[in-house]
């Protein structure tokens, strides 16, 4: 029924692992001390933030989340984002695991200080909501040519 | 194939990449999968688990069963820019696994599963003739 990726035609498989790979480099070695603004690991959503020259990419992994609900807003360089993600009891049945949030969460991201909050997009995708911030033309590194 | 290897050696910490039963294979250090937190439910006809895995669509996921064990994997994929660096990071980690024993109540091979903005839900249902039934207490 569902594919497993090692099963998955050589092509594409290669595509995927790659892609893989650039992301376990990219986050999972990654260690610095902790921002002022972050949550303690497990913190609903999870918050993973990229960046290059021209943007900064933030990541919020909120699965099961209507994307239409949530309020982002950007301040200079503070990134806001806060929604609810409501979890129906079933109170016929018997529970033994309740481990996934319930409630309304907010988190405050702080980005680097060119960001520019007139250009900034969002999408929700597989439960992870990435949200786009150019940064401004000025503050990029340039090539100087020598004449 | 050659350009794994060839990759692997340059990278020997993305060993994740693969399936986690290929890397233990190859005895190199990978780094723990996430643990995906659960809702699980039992009701009359069955055991319902919900399981919160963002960034795993479908084509990432493995549902399986292995003799009485459910294993759940997913691999998160999102997109990235050319060149990104990290500034932050909650998710090391780019898969998820988890498992659950199963008893003998429960119809294996009727496991129903869907995959919606990152939620699993898998529904497992009781044999029918192992169902609770209702007992009458006979009064005189």
């Amino acid at each position: 029924m569902f594919g497993i990726p090692s099963s998955m035609p050589g092509s594409v498989f290669d595509e995927l692992w790659r892609l893989q790979q650039d992301v376990d480099e990219l986050f999972g070695n990654w260690s610095s001390s902790g921002g002022i603004r972050s949550l303690p690991r497990g913190s609903f959503p999870a918050v993973n933030v990229g960046h290059t020259p021209e943007r900064v990419d933030v990541y919020l992994f909120a699965p099961g989340i209507d994307a239409k609900t949530l309020d982002i807003s950007i301040q200079q360089n503070l990134l806001s984002v806060s929604g609810k993600r409501e979890i129906s009891v079933n109170e016929a049945a018997t529970y033994y695991r309740q481990e996934r949030f319930s409630g309304e969460f907010r988190r405050v991201v702080s980005l680097p200080e060119d960001v520019d909050p007139e250009r900034v997009q969002a999408q929700y995708r597989d439960g992870i909501v990435q949200i786009r911030i150019e940064r401004r033309e000025s503050a990029r590194p340039r090539q100087i040519k020598i004449s | 194939m050659a350009t794994n290897s060839e990759v692997s050696s340059r990278r020997p910490t993305a060993a994740a990449a693969g399936s986690a039963a290929s890397s233990e294979q190859r005895g190199q250090a990978v780094e723990a999968p996430a643990r995906p937190p659960v809702d699980i439910f039992e009701d009359r006809d069955g055991i319902t688990l919900l399981a919160d895995m963002p960034g795993v669509s479908k084509d990432r996921l493995s549902l399986r069963v292995d003799g009485n064990t459910l294993v759940l994997e997913g691999q998160v994929q999102f997109e990235l820019s050319e060149g990104t660096e990290a500034l932050y990071a909650d998710v090391r980690s780019s898969l998820y696994r988890r498992t659950f024993t199963l008893s003998g109540e429960l119809e294996t091979e009727k496991i129903d599963a869907s995959l919606k903005d990152g939620v699993l839900t898998v529904r497992i249902p009781k044999r029918a003739e192992l169902r609770p039934r209702k007992i009458e207490v006979q009064t005189r």
